[in-house]
């Protein structure tokens, strides 16, 4: 903490005749509040922040706060580059004029946050024509996410068309797939444009499983909300429900149990460890290597009923709670016993499956310069996490931004420069490798007992992030309370909102058989970036 | 499960506990509720997420007596739906002294009625109440893994005369019951040893195996992929979601479940389902078809 530079004097001094500074709820928050007569200096604030200051886009939250104060607000949440702390740029919206400067001109990874924020709250800021988060026969002046929209309301279907970017010349056709789609996996559409093999474009039109999460959460008890997090996307159940968590103990102060930052931990790695494993099976089905496939398989499953042994559930579900965790997984003879023989037998056969690939000549062939994400791309998209770290860019929160206990424990960050199929198969290994060492060093971690803080009532008229690295990569929530404590607004950005931009970039020029294991080595959210 | 540690190179299917229903200590399976016990007060339903668990005060239109004539009313209902519930476990911390969830899991049903389980309860004055009687009890069913597999391939060249061909379709869920869904294929529960196999398309599937509460945007794929799918078909939902919409119901996004918008045949409990009760639950819609021969 004592080598992060002074930024409230520095971006102070810079732009204090456009911004208020202030500190947020939460120690490593930092609200820049933008002066409504400087509005039209937004991007250029941006860019500094981002492009002179280096800070990083990880989310926008839109608010109706038109019931509080009269206005919308944007929060434009960035993280700062040394030391732990964000930086959140506070932006009033006159609801009068529903419009702010566009940001995507010197920040293209805000080009989908800028293009939701139209579509549910109607506030224009990306004038792209393109519908995003709603689909063709949604109504053109509903937006969901205002507080006069009820959750209920029965909102009619309107005539409309996807419209696909349409490319034309001699040999060029179109392959439409999905939403349902051949192997067991959630639903989206993908249009190619294809000139015999080689893939020319890919559209994707997503938020087919749009459950109206955020909504859904509006004047819910939070505590009652952590189920409703488990259930933003099955595969990170527990590091949605934590990320949350975080959320309501960063507004209330809470502080956490030791035992209970240590058993977080311990199950956030769990629910890496199965899902990097079982993608490594994913991608070797995808390439018809049917052998490995099965090895990895068996493997996740291995960690699957370990899941339910540890915590009474295979996916992880009903362990997070605001204030801790509800389950020790060590609390039993037995329990310890498992896990400890988890990490060895589990790492015995992560290594045998690596080696498996490694001396697989046909495996790696497909794998090698397929799908690949250059570091430019990576960067200039905002791609995050576990596909960000496979194309060289070196960023993570365990490291960057250390939660739970992982500021306890040694790990290094995966990197590989490639940005191939390959690599991201590297990434996964890698980190799978550091889980078990993550586990090793916890397991020697006896903090006291104490699971749960005591409950206490939340507290109205707060906001905070709340933020975890999961399996796939950052994710970032902010919530704010409601004059009772209750949610008045839960923004969810799961890493998949920013990476499914990456998917049209890393298969261009690629075979068409290649797309279902470059869209594997990727494994994004359908649910978590619909919510 | 934990003998399953087993060295590379072994044989790992067909390991199942050739008992039933033996989940590990802690699992979070089908909770029950001690009715003689239950005071009626209703902290539990206070506490349900998804409103699995609700506490009524008895109306005409659920008392009868047998001839259907609606009888004096005053009592309470306590009533759990297991189609709803996605064993969180939050009405066991509610009421430890009598409620606690059981190892084991609620079985898959054709009948969506025949998951709920419900008591009456009398007033004994001064706001407290008293248990009278059980009047709906859901099913409970307990097999081995084996031995549901084993009805399965029979029932399916019963059916057919030849294997069950099954699509899946996501209609919005959250990727939790794919997750097991997917496990059915992996080495351990290898399902297609059953003659179960996994296709590619509505064409050529004898089953729907349906997940999440059927969104907006998957509705028409929904009802399509119904029609693509040839007779004699079956439709199957598999989770909270799938039943009646689990933590997220019915609203502008979501239909409420598959049944408000396709036939459904039989009905999987869980959050996700595990496994074998997914396994299970597509027995129970073959038993619903006449034999062809």
């Amino acid at each position: 903490m004592n080598d992060r530079p002074d930024y409230f004097t520095l971006i102070g001094q810079a732009l204090g005749d456009r911004l208020e500074l202030r500190d947020g709820a939460a120690p490593n928050e930092l609200y820049l509040s933008l002066k409504p007569e400087a509005l039209s200096s937004l991007p250029d604030i941006v860019a500094l922040l981002t492009r002179s200051l280096g800070a990083r886009f990880t989310t926008l939250v839109a608010n109706d706060e038109r019931a509080l104060n009269g206005g919308f607000f944007l929060y434009y949440v960035f993280s700062a580059p040394a030391g732990d702390l964000f930086l959140i740029l506070q932006v009033p919206v006159d609801p009068r004029h529903m419009e702010v400067p566009s940001v995507t001109p010197v920040l293209e990874a805000a080009n989908w946050f800028e293009r939701e924020l139209k579509d549910w709250f109607g506030i224009i800021a990306f004038p792209n024509i393109y519908r995003l988060a709603v689909h063709p026969d949604w109504p053109e002046d509903v937006h969901h996410m205002l507080k006069d929209f009820r959750s209920d309301s029965a909102v009619p279907r309107v005539p409309g068309t996807f419209d696909f970017k349409r490319v034309e010349g001699e040999g060029v056709f179109e392959i439409p797939v999905g939403p349902v789609h051949a192997g067991i996996i959630e639903p989206g559409h993908f249009r190619f444009s294809v000139a015999g093999e080689p893939i020319i474009n890919l559209d994707v039109q997503l938020f087919y499983t749009h459950k109206g999460t955020e909504k859904l959460a509006e004047g819910m008890d939070p505590r009652r909300a952590v189920f409703l997090a488990e259930r933003i996307s099955g595969d990170s159940s527990f590091a949605h429900a934590l990320a949350f968590c975080r959320c309501i103990e960063r507004l209330s102060g809470l502080e956490i149990p030791k035992r209970a930052e240590v058993v977080r931990t311990i199950v956030l790695e769990l629910e890496r460890l199965y899902n990097h494993i079982g993608d490594m099976g994913a991608i070797l089905l995808d390439v018809g290597y049917s052998v490995g496939a099965a090895s990895a398989f068996e493997l996740k499953e291995r960690f699957l009923s370990l899941n339910e042994t540890l915590t009474g559930s295979r996916l992880l579900r009903s362990v997070a709670a605001v204030g801790g965790v509800r389950r020790d997984p060590e609390d039993a003879v037995p329990k310890r016993q498992a896990l400890r023989e988890a990490v060895v037998t589990g790492r015995e056969g992560l290594e045998r499956l690596y080696d498996l690939i490694m001396s697989t000549s046909s495996v790696l062939d497909r794998l090698e310069t397929t799908g690949r994400l250059s570091r430019t791309d990576a960067f200039r998209l905002g791609i995050t996490g576990m596909a960000a770290r496979a194309s060289g860019i070196d960023r993570d929160f365990r490291r960057d931004h250390p939660h739970c206990a992982y500021s306890r424990v040694r790990f290094q960050v995966a990197q590989q420069k490639e940005g191939d199929v390959l690599a991201r198969l590297k990434v996964r290994v890698d980190e799978a490798r550091e889980s078990f060492s993550i586990l090793e060093q916890l397991l020697q971690q006896h903090l006291g007992e104490a699971l749960i803080a005591p409950v206490s009532p939340v507290p109205p008229g707060r906001c905070a992030l709340g933020y975890v690295e999961g399996w796939r990569g950052e994710i970032v929530h902010w919530a704010m309370t409601g004059p009772g404590g209750e949610l008045f607004r839960w923004k969810i950005t799961d890493p998949s909102f920013h990476n499914w931009r990456a998917l049209p970039v890393a298969v261009r020029n690629n075979i068409v058989p290649d797309f279902p294991v470059i869209n594997k080595s990727f494994n994004l959210s359908y649910s978590g970036n619909d919510r | 499960m934990l003998k399953n540690f087993r060295q590379w190179g072994k044989v790992v299917t067909g390991s199942f506990p050739d008992k039933p229903g033996e989940r590990p200590e802690g699992f979070r399976g089908k909770p029950v509720i001690d009715f003689p016990r239950c005071t009626a007060c209703d902290r539990c339903a206070e506490a349900c997420p998804t409103h699995a668990i609700t506490v009524t005060s008895e109306t005409a239109e659920n008392r009868k007596d047998a001839e259907g004539r609606p009888q004096e009313s005053g009592g309470r209902i306590v009533s759990i739906d297991y189609g709803s519930c996605i064993f969180c476990g939050e009405c066991e911390a509610a009421c430890p002294d009598t409620i606690h969830l059981t190892r084991e899991l609620q079985p898959a049903v054709s009948d969506r009625k025949s998951l709920i389980t419900r008591a009456r309860y009398r007033s004994r004055g001064s706001g407290s109440w008293e248990f009278v009687e059980i009047v709906a009890d859901a099913a409970s069913d307990r097999q081995s893994i084996e031995e549901i597999g084993a009805r399965v391939k029979a029932r399916a060249l019963e059916l057919f005369g030849r294997s069950l061909h099954i699509r899946e379709v996501d209609a919005g869920s959250c990727n939790g019951c794919e997750i097991e869904i997917t496990a059915l294929n992996n080495p351990v529960y290898d399902i297609e040893r059953f003659g179960i196999h996994f296709v590619a398309s509505p064409r050529h599937a004898d089953m729907l195996l349906v997940t999440g509460p059927v969104t907006r945007n998957m509705e028409i794929a929904l009802r399509q992929s119904l029609e693509a799918t040839p007779t004699p078909r079956m439709v199957v939902a598999a989770g909270a979601c799938a039943i009646g919409g689990g933590i997220f119901g019915k609203s502008y996004a979501s239909c409420g479940g598959v049944d408000k918008v396709i036939p459904v045949d039989v009905y999987i409990p869980g959050c996700p389902p595990h496994p074998e009760a997914l396994l299970q639950g597509i027995l129970t819609a073959m038993d619903r078809f006449p034999s062809r021969r």
